[in-house]
């Protein structure tokens, strides 16, 4: 991260509990703060990849953005509901990771999802469907915002749970050795997942059985209204994995190229029998931990989320493209254009898909429909 | 048909589903190179080879997850847990992951995992090693509840569970696994899921029971016999698909019922059968459903208190001569 960041923003934020003070173990400065990023030129950030992927990586992060924005103005109308927890500011992190990936690799991530489940391919018209719960919806409207599926895309979900999902990811990592699959699997988790017990079990089998896992964790440095220097006792996350003799990694998550470096050997390494990896992606999220939480004001000051904001992971890769050449001003606004109008079809879409009938109400409970009878026996029969 | 051992039983549905199946894998505390805290992989580590009877540290929310992922993708994982006791550390991934992936995925993501070791009450373990938890698990749908209370019923209904695409939660009974019984050696020998067995015919009084009880319960019948009193034993063996036809039938035939489970009243799964019984079938009483359960408190470990809270035939017999008014 950027080394001229001031402490301005955090005052109103309750100061952590009390470090030891012995020499010895110093109180840590956040690890958002430290180094961790090397000077790069652009031809090394760029790391040999193709104009085309470059540019890909922009318009997804534009998408993730612009879908994210149309469904905001859908919540406020009231076409959504539930929770809805939005991506904005953290979509580097995402599109960097997934890029990084080939055909039949598979993904899982916790509730704020949407980005993921358009990166991993599924159909915007689907995804929005699903949040206005209709029936043409990745989960035909039984998932929602946070449980969304693609099996044809390998998109293992959207799961509610803080932490939840991890194990379940160790279990698609140990099926690709199991079968002996040339696969990875890539899981994402906040940062306030660190301190469920489902990541400290999960990466002690993945490291004791050298699984095909990669692990990212998003630190966008809320778990909900909690800071991380509130939650956890030590700041750096990435020192976690010292626990398990794993290897680790920070990438600058409001940095799409510097996700993708920092992921791509991580993923190479699972693949080729080298076990799994623990990074931490820092980032930051603009918005409210969902919907119902203003952007600013109980947790985090406004300032800081201003000042956050000259961070904008799209603008700086724009920037970025258009130093190099590689995007101009005009294209990048004929992209926006594009991906303004895909998200505009997708709420049009999920407008006029039908709710899920009645008879949906019973489906999908057990997968031998013929016991159905004997299964549901709740006196309405 | 031999004669063997519950665990005998159980372990032959094991190595008869893994030969079959080569997406059958187990997993568990002290299952592979210890053979079993319970003896029932015995012998599987060396048949099968440590990718397929895989020992884990004790991190039972962690490979329980591990199972369901594993299942989400195709295998057909048996994950162990060493007593269902344990399982409690799991509970998210069962009830949040295994129950509901289906749903949430709308049918993309099937869950073909089994769950499964001891359960209920042993000799004086005390409180945390002494609990019937069928009825927990049995309150979220889309997982499957299956109690066996014979060997034949163990291996029949394991060797279901684990074909079966869906979440099954598998009660072994902790007392269980000595008795004996005929067990057919045929390897298609599987029990569907969801059909009751009337272990017993009678005309007098309805005995409805699960797992472990069976046994209690056909106890008590034969001393009633003995009393003049003939009892219709019908054991649910899964509580989830529920045979409530076979329930119905033998109310409709006594019109007495007692209902008989290990664990404790309080939302137990006897109170869910009442309830059907009357919705479905109240014009065929002619006396109300009576329960016998374990007391309603935490496991005492003192033998004289133990006895105390379980079911017991006498409790068995005292619920019956009420339904009886006799």
């Amino acid at each position: 991260m950027a080394d001229t960041k001031t402490k301005k923003g955090k005052a109103d934020r309750p100061a952590p509990h009390d470090f030891p003070s012995s020499p010895e173990t110093p109180p840590q400065d956040p690890a958002w703060e430290q180094e961790g990023k090397p000077d790069l030129t652009p031809e090394e950030r760029m790391q040999g990849l193709p104009q085309e992927k470059l540019r890909r990586m922009m318009r997804d992060m534009l998408l993730g953005r612009r879908f994210e924005e149309k469904a905001a103005e859908a919540y406020a109308v009231a076409k959504i509901g539930g929770f809805c927890h939005l991506y904005i500011g953290q979509e580097a992190v995402a599109v960097g990771g997934i890029h990084t990936l080939r055909d039949g690799d598979y993904v899982m991530t916790a509730y704020r999802e949407h980005v993921h489940a358009l990166q991993m391919g599924a159909h915007p018209n689907a995804v929005m469907a699903e949040l206005y719960g209709r029936k043409d919806g990745m989960s035909g409207g039984k998932g929602g915002s946070m449980h969304m599926f693609s099996k044809e895309h390998n998109y293992l979900g959207g799961h509610g749970i803080v932490g939840g999902q991890i194990p379940l990811a160790l279990g698609v990592a140990w099926k690709i050795k199991y079968r002996g699959e040339d696969r990875v699997m890539q899981v994402y988790l906040g940062e306030a997942a660190v301190n469920q017990g489902a990541f400290h079990e999960s990466l002690n089998m993945a490291a004791l059985w050298k699984l095909p896992l990669v692990v990212i964790v998003e630190n966008n440095r809320f778990g909900m209204g909690t800071a991380w220097e509130r939650a956890s006792s030590l700041y750096d996350i990435s020192q976690k994995a010292s626990a398990y003799a794993m290897p680790s990694a920070v990438a600058d998550g409001m940095d799409v190229l510097d996700v993708y470096r920092v992921v791509k050997p991580a993923v190479d390494r699972a693949r080729s029998g080298g076990g799994p990896t623990l990074i931490e992606a820092r980032t930051y999220r603009f918005v409210g931990h969902s919907m119902s939480d203003p952007v600013s004001g109980v947790y985090r000051t406004k300032e800081e989320v201003e000042e956050e904001k000259l961070n904008d992971p799209i603008r700086i890769y724009a920037n970025f493209l258009a130093e190099q050449g590689i995007l101009s001003q005009e294209e990048l606004e004929k992209m926006d254009e594009e991906v303004k109008a895909i998200s505009e079809a997708a709420a049009e879409f999920a407008d006029k898909s039908p709710e899920p009938s009645p008879e949906e109400l019973y489906r999908d409970v057990y997968a031998n429909e013929d016991v159905a009878g004997r299964l549901f026996f709740d006196g309405r029969n | 048909m031999a004669v063997i051992t519950y665990r005998d039983a159980l372990n032959q549905a094991l190595v008869e589903e893994m030969e079959r199946d080569p997406d059958v894998f187990l997993m568990g505390e002290e299952v592979g190179v210890y053979n079993g805290a319970y003896k029932v992989s015995k012998g599987l580590l060396d048949r099968f080879g440590d990718m397929r009877v895989v020992d884990t540290p004790i991190t039972e929310l962690g490979f329980a997850g591990l199972g369901i992922g594993a299942a989400m993708v195709g295998l057909r994982p048996v994950i162990e847990f060493m007593t269902w006791n344990f399982s409690m550390l799991a509970m998210d991934q069962v009830w949040n992951s295994a129950a509901k992936l289906l749903s949430m995925s709308a049918g993309q993501f099937k869950i073909p995992v089994t769950f499964r070791g001891p359960n209920g009450a042993a000799l004086q373990l005390a409180a945390q090693h002494s609990q019937a938890l069928e009825a927990v698990y049995a309150h979220f749908p889309g997982l499957k509840i299956v109690t066996p209370g014979t060997p034949a019923d163990a291996k029949g209904l394991l060797k279901a569970s684990i074909r079966d695409d869906d979440p099954v939660c598998f009660f072994e009974g902790e007392m269980l696994y000595n008795i004996k019984g005929e067990v057919p050696e045929d390897e298609d020998f599987v029990i569907p899921l969801g059909v009751a067995d009337l272990k017993r015919e009678g005309s007098d009084v309805s005995i409805i029971t699960h797992g472990k009880m069976i046994n209690l319960v056909l106890q008590a019948a034969q001393q009633l016999e003995k009393e003049g009193i003939s009892a219709d034993v019908l054991d649910l063996r899964t509580l989830r698909p529920l045979d409530v036809d076979a329930i119905l039938r033998t109310v409709a035939k006594t019109n007495r019922v007692v209902l008989v489970e290990e664990g404790w009243p309080y939302s137990g799964i006897t109170a869910t059968i009442a309830a059907i019984i009357q919705e479905e079938a109240f014009d065929h009483l002619d006396a109300p459903v009576l329960r016998v359960t374990q007391a309603d408190v935490p496991m005492p470990y003192a033998k004289g208190l133990e006895r105390l809270a379980k079911p017991s035939v006498e409790l068995i017999l005292e619920k019956v001569n009420r339904v009886l008014y006799r």
